[in-house]
């Protein structure tokens, strides 16, 4: 479990992590969400002792990460997937690390198999693509088959299949009563994938949620209905107190649980084709809670005055 | 149990310096650059050594070790400063993050390499540069001889350890080098023989290191090289290569990764 407890840290003037508390349970994949500048990375940082909090606390099984005696056995973490020697090969860069925590050369073996990387093994850093640096720095973290996984932004730079591959291993990771903490700055990213979900902005805890309730919260989310007969369910939904609006594709934007859709279309034999969550909208409730929190901001009004 | 001793620090330290080509590139250079001035110088003076007076082959067939410091110097900067220049110090310090201990691994392992390069560079240059002196040269038997290879070795090992301190608190390969290079070339081998500036140059870590080799100062001649002997130098030397650890390990133990 990892916790971090009124976890502050300064830049000077700027504060990039601003009281937060919060806990890590294993057995789940946490996301850890914001904007860019939220003070994500920042708050890894400080999780591995790399950078020292301005004042309060995160511990590692109730334990600082400088004194664990066994780091890499503990916590496998991925941060900057390019902060490898250039002119080192994959091998040598995960063969260094393995030797400095007394993992067996084997184990090096099995990560790089583990995550695609066997035929680029002897080539150096600086010629992999991003994907593949990501690949690499996944297979450092794997190395000490730690029972916590701290990563950041992973699937940045990882092609559709390697997205797919780290889904599915991050489920496996935390099914296997692992404590998997992930952080994206997109929503949709993690949306499939975690569990639970903190969300900070400007360094400061705006929720720590399960993703179920994160999803019922957002009620006007709504879910998406095609069928054959858009008057007919229009009507059977509206007689039962819930509000439905005809979208331009003749698809209809309804207000209300997918259960209780299909059961009263089931009821009313009316004909549904799809019935799907409006999971875009999660991104957009995302957007919503951090809004006033984000740091870098696109000026949109550019261009009209042309 | 912990895996995460000193033993493995310094094979995973061991390990990385190896890795990466930079290593055998630089200390090869200083062997050949050493042995290669050394020996041009000595084949210079050979017919030419009739008039001079005073002349040591010794103090001669050693200058080549002051240019093959440079690049014993950019190695030890390298090991160093290419943890931050690629940023792998992070991945480094999530494996180790007692930073003692990662300090302590990756110097002893600098140093050690250092010290067998310096060992096998000073006599491969004593032996080629004397053996270009031809009848002017010097042998192992004279009784000074050993004592300045041994004192050439030891300022080459601690001038690298200095350079490793460097390296850790300035935390980038080009400052270091910017920063070591006229200290320990232009600095001396200018300035150091201006008269009015010799009083505190001379306590220059290079200076020190000359008189360790007793190549500053020919016998009988007191005109050259600093005001204080071969002891003295050695505490010097020492200082400079023990501030510039301690440094190192204060600010990696203080500064965020």
């Amino acid at each position: 479990m990892i916790e971090a407890n009124d976890l502050t840290k300064r830049f000077g003037r700027c504060t990039a992590v601003d009281g937060l508390s919060f806990q890590v349970q294993p057995g789940r994949v946490t996301g850890f969400l914001g904007p860019n500048g939220a003070g994500k990375s920042t708050t890894m940082r400080m999780m591995l002792g790399l950078d020292r909090p301005t004042s309060g606390t995160v511990s590692i099984d109730g334990v600082p990460y400088q004194r664990l005696s066994d780091p890499l056995r503990t916590v496998g973490a991925l941060l900057d997937a390019r902060a490898v020697h250039p002119r080192r090969t994959a091998l040598n860069h995960l063969r260094i690390l393995a030797r400095s925590n007394g993992i067996p050369a084997r184990r090096v073996r099995e990560v790089i198999e583990l995550t695609g990387l066997s035929s680029v093994a002897h080539r150096q850093a600086r010629t992999f693509s991003l994907g593949m640096s990501q690949r690499l720095g996944i297979a450092a973290a794997l190395l000490g088959d730690p029972a916590i996984l701290v990563l950041d932004e992973p699937v940045n730079g990882l092609d559709p299949e390697g997205v797919l591959w780290i889904r599915k291993l991050m489920r496996d990771l935390a099914t296997q009563g692992r404590t998997v903490f992930v952080s994206s700055h997109l929503m949709s990213e993690v949306a499939l994938s975690v569990d639970h979900l903190i969300i900070i902005g400007r360094g400061r805890l705006l929720a720590d949620t399960s993703m179920t309730a994160f999803i019922d919260q957002q009620s006007d989310a709504g879910v998406q209905v095609r069928t054959p007969e858009p008057q007919r369910l229009h009507d059977v939904l509206a007689g039962a107190g819930i509000t439905v609006t005809a979208c331009a594709d003749g698809s209809l934007q309804v207000a209300a649980e997918a259960e209780r859709i299909g059961v009263l279309a089931a009821a009313h034999a009316v004909t549904v084709h799809e019935v799907r969550r409006n999971t875009a909208s999660l991104e957009e409730a995302f957007m919503r809670l951090t809004a006033d929190t984000v740091v870098y901001r696109a000026e949109q009004s550019r261009g009209t005055h042309r | 149990m912990t895996s995460n001793t000193p033993r493995a620090v310094f094979a995973a330290e061991w390990t990385k310096m190896w890795s990466i080509r930079s290593t055998s590139l630089t200390l090869l250079l200083t062997l050949v650059l050493s042995t290669g001035v050394s020996t041009l110088i000595g084949f210079s003076y050979r017919d030419s050594l009739e008039d001079v007076i005073n002349f040591d082959s010794l103090f001669v067939g050693l200058y080549g070790v002051t240019l093959g410091q440079l690049a014993l110097v950019v190695f030890g900067v390298l090991i160093v400063g290419s943890e931050y220049s690629s940023g792998s110090i992070r991945a480094s310090l999530a494996a180790v993050p007692q930073r003692g201990l990662f300090f302590s691994g990756k110097i002893l392992a600098g140093t050690l390499v250092a010290l067998v390069c310096s060992m096998c560079t000073v006599i491969v240059t004593f032996i080629s540069a004397q053996a270009a002196f031809g009848p002017h040269g010097t042998t192992l038997s004279r009784d000074d001889v050993p004592i300045a290879l041994v004192g050439a070795v030891v300022y080459l090992t601690l001038i690298c350890g200095f350079s490793m301190g460097v390296a850790t608190i300035v935390r980038s390969s080009a400052i270091s080098l910017g920063v070591l290079l006229p200290l320990l070339f232009l600095g001396s081998q200018g300035l150091g023989n201006i008269p009015a500036l010799k009083p505190v140059l001379q306590y220059l870590p290079d200076q020190a290191g000359m008189e360790l080799m007793r190549i500053a100062s020919p016998p009988d001649d007191t005109s050259v090289g600093p005001d204080y002997g071969p002891g003295i130098a050695l505490v010097i030397l020492s200082a400079w290569t023990a501030a510039a650890l301690i440094g190192g390990y204060l600010v990696l133990r203080r500064r965020d990764a």
